[in-house]
């Protein structure tokens, strides 16, 4: 499956580079120092007049497969002090990237041949992927950086660490992480994050509705866009509940109502997002999102990424069903405790 | 004062039992009123755009089926099985003789073998009938089923409609509008996946056709033509009315209920017991 994705995305990514030459922002030149509308992003002089293409009810049509694979990082790295690479550093960064992903399997080892990064299609160099020459997917504040904690916030993280504290990652399948519980991805989100392979997803519209598929956990939003209340605080959910509208041809979603158990940069369960998807090209949503959330940070920050069309179509990702890796590791912490305790028991020669 | 309440109740309860009579009769013997011709989407086709819930108990059992007990006999009257008319056409499912005998296991032994208790995937078409909404998002070249049941969700191919690449839980399946209908063709299934909690089952030989028919503005016709040689002998059909969730906010919540079955599954492989 991810081979079969990867050999797809490789020629996607060509495609995808010489439809964002006409990107301003995407290419590095002029870049805008603040939180960027879609508009001032696109806003350079496209080769072609290009059209928004809409669906049957007039809404801008984001519908197909779409993919959100980067090597950006979400902060900017503390050596870096500029907002854009040159086309060559972000060349060579992402091939240095690629390369250190492919390494993590040696050829000819037993981890080669559970997940063989180049073979499967598992290092992001072989997915859709849009140019980005960003050196931090965050673009407010200017300094790439999520801004400071508030003590609250502070105040959280310590609770979080210390509840985890002596507890190991295999007592239980409760005490080990939500991705292998076969939960939820870490960025599901909302906001949308890239994960480590398979960064897929798959838009459909309906005249009042936005439904975005992601790949893995077969995670998916149905987005109401009739201007409704969120619903009761008492509404908790992984994903939150999302209301979207359209603000020209911006589709804007706010998204409130977490449970705070996925909880995305340690936010609290009081974080509102809000996203926003525009459609810049055939090939490219440029997706942002703002992360108000008060009483974790000093101030709301934003950050903004494209996506890139990619080729369908998602495969069922039926994780708990096959999740026989958490049931072994399971198994195999209890033998290994077993096996400790009975050494323990007899007397050494 | 009392007596006028009184009186009220039963001509209440007598108007809602024709009702429910009239609504079992509907579900497996009469075809939607075909004169019914749906408000147009956008694009042309019947609008099949909503959210929508069986209101049934096939989900117990598909077959005509009496009240029984809970198998969980703490949940007592809660998890006890309401009687149904069934939704089969012709009343009896059938059955090879082996898979008979198989099926009659799986109830016997349904607290361990139901995938339901587990959170797997419902697969189809047992997904269109379980106690929960789901969405039709009818997009052009995607017509989408977003169930809330463990956000099982089915891609309806409409263009680039292929094979199956692999077996899954919830099938591979291509659509096509007949008219006033929505036809979608499923196949490439593994056998995992149950009919219902009455042991009813499939094997990875399981072809089914399915049609959504608008019958009025608010309710829909389903209709699953089932076949699998390897476990029937012919094919077999059901039918049932599904119902648009009119309430203003309706919407698909979560029900990720993987959390909510980890410890039935490796509760037993916990370092410590778990802290009541």
């Amino acid at each position: 499956m991810s081979c079969r994705l990867g050999i797809v995305s490789a020629a996607m990514l060509v495609s995808g580079i010489a439809a964002l030459a006409g990107h301003a922002a995407l290419a590095g030149q002029a870049p805008p120092a603040q939180s960027a509308t879609p508009r001032a992003v696109s806003g350079a002089t496209p080769a072609r007049a290009w059209v928004q293409p809409r669906t049957p009810d007039g809404q801008p049509d984001l519908q197909g497969f779409w993919s959100n694979s980067t090597y950006v990082p979400l902060e900017r790295p503390n050596a870096v002090t500029k907002a854009f690479y040159t086309p060559e550093e972000a060349a060579a960064i992402r091939k240095a990237a690629a390369s250190r992903e492919q390494a993590q399997t040696a050829p000819g080892t037993v981890d080669d041949v559970h997940y063989d990064f180049s073979q499967f299609g598992l290092d992001r160099s072989q997915a859709a992927q849009a140019p980005n020459l960003r050196t931090s997917l965050i673009i407010d504040p200017p300094d790439g950086k999520i801004p400071p904690m508030t003590e609250d916030g502070r105040r959280r993280v310590a609770e979080r660490e210390a509840a985890t504290k002596g507890v190991g990652r295999w007592d239980s399948a409760e005490s080990n992480q939500l991705d292998d519980r076969c939960l939820i991805m870490a960025g599901a989100g909302p906001p949308m994050m890239d994960a480590a392979y398979n960064s897929n997803y798959h838009i459909v519209q309906a005249p009042g509705y936005v439904m975005i598929l992601t790949e893995m956990i077969h995670d998916v939003r149905v987005i109401p866009l009739d201007g409704r209340a969120a619903p009761s605080e008492r509404v908790r959910q992984w994903m939150g509940t999302s209301r979207g509208r359209w603000e020209g041809d911006t589709l804007v979603v706010e998204t409130t109502n977490f449970n705070g158990k996925n909880p995305f940069r340690n936010s609290s369960e009081r974080m509102r997002v809000t996203e926003r998807f525009r459609r810049v090209s055939d090939q490219v949503i440029l997706y942002g999102f703002t992360i108000d959330d008060p009483s974790t940070w000093t101030r709301p920050w934003t950050a903004e990424m494209p996506m890139q069309k990619t080729t369908g179509p998602l495969f069922e990702h039926a994780c708990h069903e096959g999740n026989f890796g958490l049931y072994n590791t399971l198994v195999g912490a209890r033998l290994e405790e077993q096996r400790a305790a009975e050494a323990a028991r007899t007397p050494k020669k | 004062m009392r007596l006028r309440i009184g009186t009220w109740t039963w001509v209440a309860a007598l108007a809602a039992g024709v009702v429910l009579v009239s609504v079992s009769v509907v579900s497996t013997q009469q075809p939607a009123a075909r004169a019914y011709r749906a408000p147009r989407a956008p694009d042309g086709h019947p609008n099949l755009n909503g959210i929508w819930q069986a209101m049934n108990t096939a989900h117990w059992d598909i077959e005509a089926h009496s009240a029984g007990p809970s198998a969980v006999r703490d949940l007592g009257a809660a998890g006890a099985v309401p009687a149904g008319l069934g939704v089969v056409e012709g009343g009896e499912l059938p059955y090879r003789p082996e898979a008979l005998t198989k099926k009659k296991e799986n109830l016997a032994d349904r607290l361990k073998l139901d995938p339901e208790i587990k959170c797997y995937l419902p697969g189809v078409p047992r997904a269109t009938y379980m106690p929960f909404p789901f969405q039709i998002i009818q997009g052009g070249e995607h017509v989408m089923l977003v169930h809330e049941f463990a956000g099982a969700v089915r891609t309806v191919y409409m263009t680039n409609q292929t094979e199956a690449p692999a077996d899954s839980w919830m099938g591979w399946s291509n659509g096509r509008w007949e008219g006033e209908s929505l036809v979608v063709d499923t196949r490439g299934f593994n056998d995992l996946s149950w009919f219902d909690r009455a042991g009813n089952f499939h094997s990875d030989a399981l072809h089914v056709v399915e049609r959504f028919t608008p019958r009025s503005a608010d309710t829909l016709l389903y209709e699953a033509t089932i076949e699998d040689p390897k476990v029937f002998t012919r094919p077999w059909k059901m039918s049932m009315p599904l119902y648009r969730r009119v309430e203003a906010n309706a919407q698909i919540l979560e029900f990720r209920c993987v959390e909510f079955v980890e410890d039935l599954m490796y509760g037993h492989l916990r370092k410590e017991p778990r802290k009541q």
